[in-house]
């Protein structure tokens, strides 16, 4: 065991504290070279991961950086500054910390790469930023340690690629360097630990004391929720008694426009004037401080919030946390009530609000997962290529390079770690030429290879661009929304450019808790008035869409197979048990379809519970196979657990549509001329450097000049159609919304038993697909004729004739 | 193939679905803002490397129009070329493709802001062009009438039931008619922009294009 030097057992000694084993645990393990410590929110994980810092700092003299931390907010970057600085002030380390980010000066910028200090925190897309500069060799110099905070976050998403990919490069740079990782709960560890080692070195796991079960159950409510939607308005007099009931309640959603849509409604029921906020990621950055500055100072009693409060800053006296919406996901509802008492050993407090009957069953299984500890997850698959591609972009512009290095060093990255030197040529041939078929001219050489055989810039002063275009978050082109005012007026917020063309003037919609009308669009900013409506015409924004986990999914189909349910309310056990009389319930290893008449046309409801995105794949394939067949579908809609299509002609023979085979046939023939393609080959031809970063800047000079993506994908698709970026496109499709994989998954798990079920009436389970939005209607001269509508009605508006 | 029948000035002239103007009186086919070579241009400014296949996209879509129409005269409205050195950069395969086309016809480079000199390519090079009761110029002039320009790549936009659909489009008043980019690598300003609000007579109106070119009033707000 490593005794904590007696400057630092004084220092804990005069705060009343101990160390918590797993801090002793991290010190004693200061030497691994990578280590994962996976502790619940609130057990000092942070002064964990710094402590061995903190201790060598103290008694062995560091010239430049020491430690670098990396975690995936700016607002925890400055949080932990403050928090380090606390102890290091009180023991007069003579340590010097420093944050870096999006938000840090030019100037300090300048400085820190010229005199580094001991402790550096920072991004993800900031140290990529510095691995670009040709003085990273002097920067990080002497670099022993690194930290990543809420790795387990980060793990999901390219942020954490791209960082892995960043830390191969400083391993090269600093071979002794030690590699800590900071995880919440979560189900696979050795995934994580995966990401975090330099492959093939192991990565030993540290588990933290989980603490005690949280307190977690639905909410009583009065009221039972209706049969659909997504707003859980019926609940409202209940969180507002809980909120009365407790110190700081926070009330998250799945989305920004049910946060909107409840808090509203939440302010309208408010009548004892409670203080209650709202905190998501499209609000004004500056009302959002104002937020988090109030609940940090104790004056809020509830925020309403989405996932931009899952991580970061320790709230203090949060005693509540009530989730409104199905989970949709075990992971992310448990890290959710470990934001309640970020007090080690005291439980967690959570309630759950269906917000609808469906909501009820995803509600049970999910709590009894949480109470199983059994958390869910789907395994990433590879590292992606457009990341790489930005990688060895951002290693040119740090200066030559030699290709065989590269490689060595970037399958040192566990996600990467069985890429082929094939798929990896690829990229630098992208990279280095465009990878066109045609080539030949010096001009389309971004990278050029010398006679020694190392690779760089052609020209030098490219590596501007490639600075400017680092990072691998999708910007979604959003517009500011404004008060219409002559001085520019208080800005709002931002809502998506598609929801905006959607507006004309006179609408109104609901941003930051209040109505406001939509007067015009000047210069990308979206001009409002404040409406005294009661009802926004237009609901709300879009925003992402969860969908619910493959375990839970499961979960709620083992539930279904119960003779009878005792943990249900009445009210859902009777829709269940009714269901069953005059149908089936849907089953684990079969595929239930019903087909009924219903509004004059035949509907199918099929139950596959592959989560929203493969279900609604699903229909966009099955509705082409039954054109096909002249079925006539005329729409679909889909959920998380069904499909349900309407057309003129049964379904009689249902086992050739399901065919896996001649599904991922249509899957290949669709996919091309596709939204969903064109909207992923944005965003990865963005990444991997073929397209500039939409800045707001770029937008608001000349339009002209700048041309849609949409472009490049059906040239590319016509003239190229092997190129690297519509291969890498359609990885990326495949696995992000178009979700094949779990359809894949279906077909296998229900191997052909389909229960096809005629009936002559709409059944209860059905039922609640009738009033979902979101109805997608079988395309065809659809954009013709709605452009032809739409052009004689203001012609004869106007008084003209075509 | 789907026309729209306008006049300006007397002239009767056929807005097509693809972005080009057909004069049926004159034989001639008119088009704007080509921007060939646009990928190779900037590639070799440092820009991305956008795939090099616009300028046979372009050329594709202008042998559709030219074998359905006919036209014994074709009129290039300027920005033909996305700078000088593009059109010197032109691979061979396509400049043998444009002269091709040119053969048996009157060609007419109108010069534009992105290609203001002579090019070493076969027709006539003109600062602009009187053809009466018309002229036809790269960038539209306030004070003048009778006029046919391009320059502004404009482009409506219409919210429809459910979605906004965004089109290039032809912008016609009782004065001039602009039009829209015909190139594969071109952007547009949308008809609400103040300098083409600016621009065009309260009268004017918007004709789409796509498979079925619809007129309707031009969009200001």
């Amino acid at each position: 065991m490593t005794d904590l030097p007696p400057l630092f057992a004084d220092w804990f000694a005069a705060k009343g504290w101990h160390i918590h084993p797993h801090q002793q645990d991290m010190l004693d393990r200061a030497d691994a070279p990578a280590l994962l410590l996976i502790a619940p929110t609130g057990g000092g994980k942070t002064l964990a991961g710094f402590l061995p810092t903190l201790v060598d700092l103290a008694t062995t003299p560091h010239a430049g950086l020491h430690t670098l931390y990396v975690s995936p907010l700016k607002a925890l970057a400055a949080d932990i500054k403050r928090n380090l600085t606390t102890p290091v002030t009180e023991m007069a380390l003579p340590i010097r910390i420093e944050d870096r980010t999006g938000d840090t000066t030019a100037t300090q910028k300048r400085r820190q790469r010229a005199d580094p200090p001991h402790i550096l925190l920072t991004t993800p897309e900031s140290l990529a930023l510095l691995t670009s500069y040709p003085d990273a060799p002097h920067i990080f110099k002497g670099l022993k340690r690194v930290i990543v905070d809420e790795i387990h976050a980060l793990a999901e998403s390219k942020r954490g690629d791209q960082l892995m990919l960043a830390l191969g490069r400083l391993q090269t740079l600093c071979p002794d360097l030690r590699r800590v990782g900071l995880s919440a709960t979560v189900e696979d560890p050795a995934a994580i630990a995966h990401t975090l080692a330099r492959h093939p070195d192991p990565c030993e796991i540290l588990l933290a004391d989980p603490g005690p079960a949280p307190d977690i159950a639905m909410l009583d409510t009065d009221a039972a929720p209706p049969w659909s939607g997504g707003g859980a308005k019926y609940a409202i007099p209940a969180v507002l008694d809980q909120v009365r009931q407790h110190k700081t309640t926070l009330i998250f959603h799945n989305t920004r426009a049910q946060a909107e849509i409840f808090f509203h409604n939440l302010w309208l029921a408010n009548d004892d004037g409670l203080p209650i906020g709202i905190h998501h990621g499209s609000l004004d950055r500056a009302q959002r401080l104002k937020v988090e500055a109030a609940m940090v100072a104790g004056q809020l009693r509830a925020i309403v919030c989405t996932g931009t409060l899952d991580l970061g800053i320790d709230w203090g006296d949060v005693d509540l946390i009530i989730q409104i919406g199905a989970p949709k996901n075990v992971k992310r509802l448990v890290q959710r009530i470990g934001r309640a008492n970020h007090r080690y050993n005291a439980p967690s407090k959570a309630r759950l609000v269906p917000a609808n009957r469906f909501e009820v069953v995803e509600c049970i299984a999910a709590i009894d997962a949480a109470l199983a500890g059994e958390l869910d997850g789907e395994p990433r698959g590879p590292g992606p290529r457009d990341v790489l591609c930005q990688h060895i972009l951002i290693t040119a512009a740090s200066g030559p390079f030699d290709a065989d290095a590269l490689y060595a060093e970037v399958t040192t990255v566990g996600a990467y770690s069985a890429l082929t030197r094939a798929d990896f040529d690829a990229c630098l041939d992208f990279v280095a030429t465009g990878g066109y078929a045609l080539r030949g001219y010096d001009q389309w050489q971004r990278l050029k290879q010398a006679p020694d055989g190392t690779w760089a810039l052609r020209d030098p002063r490219s590596d501007r661009r490639i600075r400017m275009n680092i990072g691998t978050i999708q910007d979604t082109d959003t517009l500011k929304v404004r008060m219409k005012n002559a001085r520019g007026g208080k800005p709002l917020g931002e809502i998506e450019e598609g929801f905006a063309a959607s507006l004309t003037p006179g609408d109104t919609f609901l941003i930051g808790g209040q109505i406001v009308r939509y007067d015009s669009l000047r210069e990308m900013t979206v001009q409002v008035t404040p409406d005294a409506a009661k009802k926004p015409k237009v609901a709300a924004f879009m925003g992402t869409k969860f969908a619910t986990s493959t375990q839970l999914s499961q979960r709620i189909l083992r539930l279904f197979q119960q003779d009878t349910w005792p943990e249900l309310p009445d009210h859902t056990a009777e829709w269940l048990a009714l269901q069953r009389r005059v149908s089936h319930l849907p089953e684990p290893n079969r595929l239930l379809i019903e087909c009924f008449p219903h509004d004059g046309r035949t509907h199918h409801a099929i139950y596959g519970f592959a989560g929203r995105n493969a279900m609604q794949t699903l229909g966009l394939l099955l509705t082409k196979r039954m054109e096909e067949l002249g079925l006539d579908p005329l729409g679909f809609l889909a959920t998380d657990y069904a499909t349900l299509i309407w057309g003129l002609e049964p379904i009689t023979n249902p086992a050739p549509l399901f065919d896996i085979d001649a599904l991922r046939d249509g899957l290949d023939r669709w996919l091309a001329g596709n939204a969903v393609m064109k909207r992923t080959f944005r965003a990865s031809a963005t990444i991997a450097g073929l397209i500039d970063r939409n800045t707001p800047t770029a937008r608001k000079s000349g339009r002209q000049a700048t041309f849609s993506s949409d472009i490049l994908y059906d040239t590319l698709a016509k003239y190229d159609p092997g190129h690297l970026m519509l291969q890498i496109t359609r990885e990326e499709a495949m696995r992000g919304l178009v979700d094949f994989g779990r359809i894949e998954d279906m077909a296998a798990r229900i191997n052909d038993r389909i229960d096809l079920v005629t009936l002559d009436r709409l059944t209860p389970l059905a039922a609640p697909l009738m009033l979902e939005v979101g109805r997608v209607p079988v395309k065809g001269l659809a954009e013709e004729r709605l452009i032809a509508e739409e052009a004689a009605r203001l012609m004869a508006t106007a008084g003209l004739e075509l | 193939m789907n026309f729209c029948d306008i006049t300006l000035n007397g002239a009767h002239l056929k807005t097509l679905g693809s972005g080009a103007l057909w004069w049926p009186d004159q034989d001639l086919l008119c088009v704007s803002d080509l921007h060939f070579g646009k990928s190779e241009r900037m590639a070799r400014r440092g820009g991305p490397s956008l795939p090099p296949y616009e300028t046979r996209d372009t050329l594709t879509r202008l042998a559709a129009d030219l074998d359905h129409t006919q036209a014994r005269t074709v009129i290039c409205l300027g920005d033909s070329f996305d700078d000088l050195q593009a059109a010197q950069s032109l691979p061979e395969e396509e400049r043998l493709w444009i002269t091709r086309l040119q053969a048996g016809r009157r060609w007419v480079w109108i010069e534009g802001n992105h290609d203001p000199g002579p090019i070493d390519l076969g027709g006539s090079h003109l600062a602009q062009l009187a053809m009466p009761p018309l002229t036809f110029r790269h960038v539209a002039t306030p004070e003048e009438a009778a006029e046919i320009s391009g320059h502004y790549h404009p482009k409506v936009t219409l919210p429809t039931r459910g979605r906004s659909i965004s089109r290039p489009a032809f912008l016609l008043d009782a004065h001039r008619l602009i039009l829209p980019a015909y190139g594969t690598y071109t952007g547009g300003l949308r008809s609400h922009d103040g300098v083409l609000a600016g621009l065009m007579g309260p009268d004017a109106t918007a004709i789409l294009t796509g498979a079925t070119p619809v007129r309707i009033p031009m969009p200001r707000l």
